[in-house]
């Protein structure tokens, strides 16, 4: 063999121990590849902003309705336009997991990617940076547009708005990595659970209204959800003007627990795919 | 028992090692065995071809060999790592190309070589890039979505991402397919040459019996998920008194699973 140039096999050669941590440059190559997916298409960029900017635009009317005939909202001006922005960190978040493992399934790509050193749980860690930046986009123009539509700014809540912020962000990758392992698992006929499966949790994570309205046998399972503590916390924090550290550290409990589940569901599918032969299967 | 294929060059037989060791390898899924029980090794520097018919455990194998498929029974050992445990230290001396698996299409072809480019850990990304769409003909099609080349231009980019790392060992799945004969003829003479100026291994699954009888020095025949036969081209089409390679193929693949002919060389 002649020796490795400068660019070629060299990058291998030898370099076992190497090769074997965790790589951020691998994880940056990752980042890439979908970061230049979404800047090749403006639809893709506008859709990430477009759905939280109506909901953001559908709750403020709501509001302001309601700030003249409900003597709840009128106590918390913003309280349902922070609770719609907050779920859509949650939404999005997961989404864009589920999304964007989905990309390397449509495009038949995944037979390739995992033939290079990445490792799944770099793969991982690539998917839910680009969630935070994903979300970031998605959420932060329908925030700031609230300001001049509706005279409120979620950014008010201040430091809080940063812990339910990662909370909500944590429990969707926790779902986005479930969803990527049940579709990994059977295929994308199951690709539309990554529209709906987070809609189940909405029910109970008491968004628009307090946990205790809900029936009592169905309060345990709320309170099993790592967003019926955040969105307690908003409540909190915009009636009361109380940052609530032990419905934050219920949330944090719980998030570290979901995405520890998340993720070793996620590397398990990886290994059953690995296992019955569907990475050189997949595809649309 | 295991044979050793004979190199290309007789004169460095004796320094040539295993570069791919397989034993009892199989792959059942449920009740279907896609590969049964297989001992091969592959020395460094050669050209060998797994030939078999559509489901005769070709693709499994090299599937198994880059460790996107887990075995069921066997050990693999690639470059003198054991693949079913350490793949990740030896993956990125390898590389494969198959028309079956698909660069992300909406990417340009720069795009999609520097991302794999990075995921191999080269160093100078855009010069090897530019050094190998250029050596490959495709420099002017480095801006263009992979999702507008023709099947010919794809089936180049994807040989252009297998050369990136400069591959010890080079896996490909029917890596003329879809190319004109010209085209065809044109990537099998730079695989040639890459490997005479790298010395790397060539291990290729092919339907074209005429590309393997060209390229290839050796060459192992499958059926129904065992190897029924294996040698040099022409020392198979000698042993089987026939023309071509493609006789041998077929006198192979349609004989009674009782008679295959390459139990008896594999005793040898």
């Amino acid at each position: 063999m002649t020796p490795p140039r400068d660019g070629g096999s060299a990058a291998a050669a030898g370099a076992g121990d190497r090769v074997e941590r965790f790589s951020g440059r691998r994880i940056g190559a990752m980042l890439l590849r979908y970061l230049y997916l979404l800047r090749g298409s403006w639809p893709r960029i506008l859709e990430l902003a477009y759905w939280p900017t109506v909901q953001m635009i559908l709750w403020g009317f709501i509001t302001q309705f309601f700030l003249t005939h409900s003597a709840w909202v009128a106590q918390a001006a913003g309280v349902l336009i922070a609770a719609v922005l907050l779920w859509d960190v949650l939404f999005r978040s997961q989404l864009s997991v589920s999304l964007s493992f989905m990309e390397e399934m449509w495009s038949r790509n995944l037979g390739y990617l995992f033939a290079t050193p990445l490792k799944p749980a770099e793969m991982v860690a690539a998917l839910l940076t680009l969630s935070f930046l994903r979300t970031l986009v998605g959420v932060g123009p329908a925030a700031l547009l609230a300001i001049p539509l509706y005279h409120y700014s979620v950014f008010e809540l201040g430091l809080p708005l940063i812990a339910f912020f990662a909370n909500l962000m944590v429990l969707g990758w926790a779902i986005g990595l479930i969803v990527s392992a049940i579709v990994l698992r059977f295929g994308l006929g199951a690709e539309s659970l990554a529209w709906l499966l987070v809609f189940a949790l909405a029910p109970v994570s008491g968004i628009y209204y307090p946990i205790d309205v809900l029936p009592h046998w169905l309060q345990p399972v709320a309170w099993a959800l790592p967003s019926a503590y955040v969105f307690e916390g908003m409540r909190a924090v915009m009636f009361d003007g109380l940052f609530r550290l032990d419905l934050l550290a219920g949330a944090a409990a719980l998030n570290l627990v979901y995405l520890a589940i998340g993720t070793a569901v996620f590397l398990y599918a990886f290994h059953t795919a690995r296992v019955r032969g569907l990475l050189l299967q997949m595809g649309e | 028992m295991s044979l050793v294929l004979a190199p290309a060059i007789p004169h460095i037989e004796a320094v040539r090692e295993a570069v791919i060791r397989v034993e009892g390898l199989t792959k059942r899924y449920d009740r279907v065995v896609a590969v049964d029980a297989v001992d091969f090794e592959v020395t460094a520097g050669t050209t060998t071809a797994l030939l078999g018919a559509n489901g005769a455990g070709k693709t499994t194998i090299l599937a198994m060999l880059l460790g996107l498929l887990v075995p069921t029974a066997g050990t693999i050992s690639v470059l003198g790592q054991d693949m079913l445990r350490h793949r990740h230290r030896v993956l990125a001396r390898m590389n494969f190309s198959s028309p079956y698996v698909d660069l992300p299409r909406r990417l340009t072809v720069a795009e999609n070589l520097k991302i794999y480019a990075l995921l191999y850990g080269l160093r100078n990304v855009r010069a090897r890039i530019l050094e190998i769409t250029a050596d490959l003909g495709i420099a002017d099609l480095l801006e263009r979505p992979t999702r507008t080349l023709s099947a010919g231009q794809r089936t180049r980019v994807a040989l252009a991402k297998a050369l990136l790392n400069e591959p010890e060992l080079l896996l490909l799945d029917e890596p003329t397919a879809s190319l004109d004969p010209d085209s065809a003829d044109w990537v099998r003479g730079y695989l040639a040459r890459y490997q005479r100026r790298t010395g790397a291994t060539l291990f290729l699954a092919s339907h074209n019996m005429t590309e393997v009888e060209h390229m290839c020095t050796d060459a192992m025949i499958m059926r129904a998920g065992k190897i029924v036969d294996r040698g040099a081209p022409r020392d198979l089409i000698a042993r089987h008194g026939r023309r071509t390679l493609e006789e041998v193929f077929l006198d192979i693949t349609r004989r009674g699973q009782g008679a295959a002919p390459g139990r008896a060389a594999a005793a040898q």
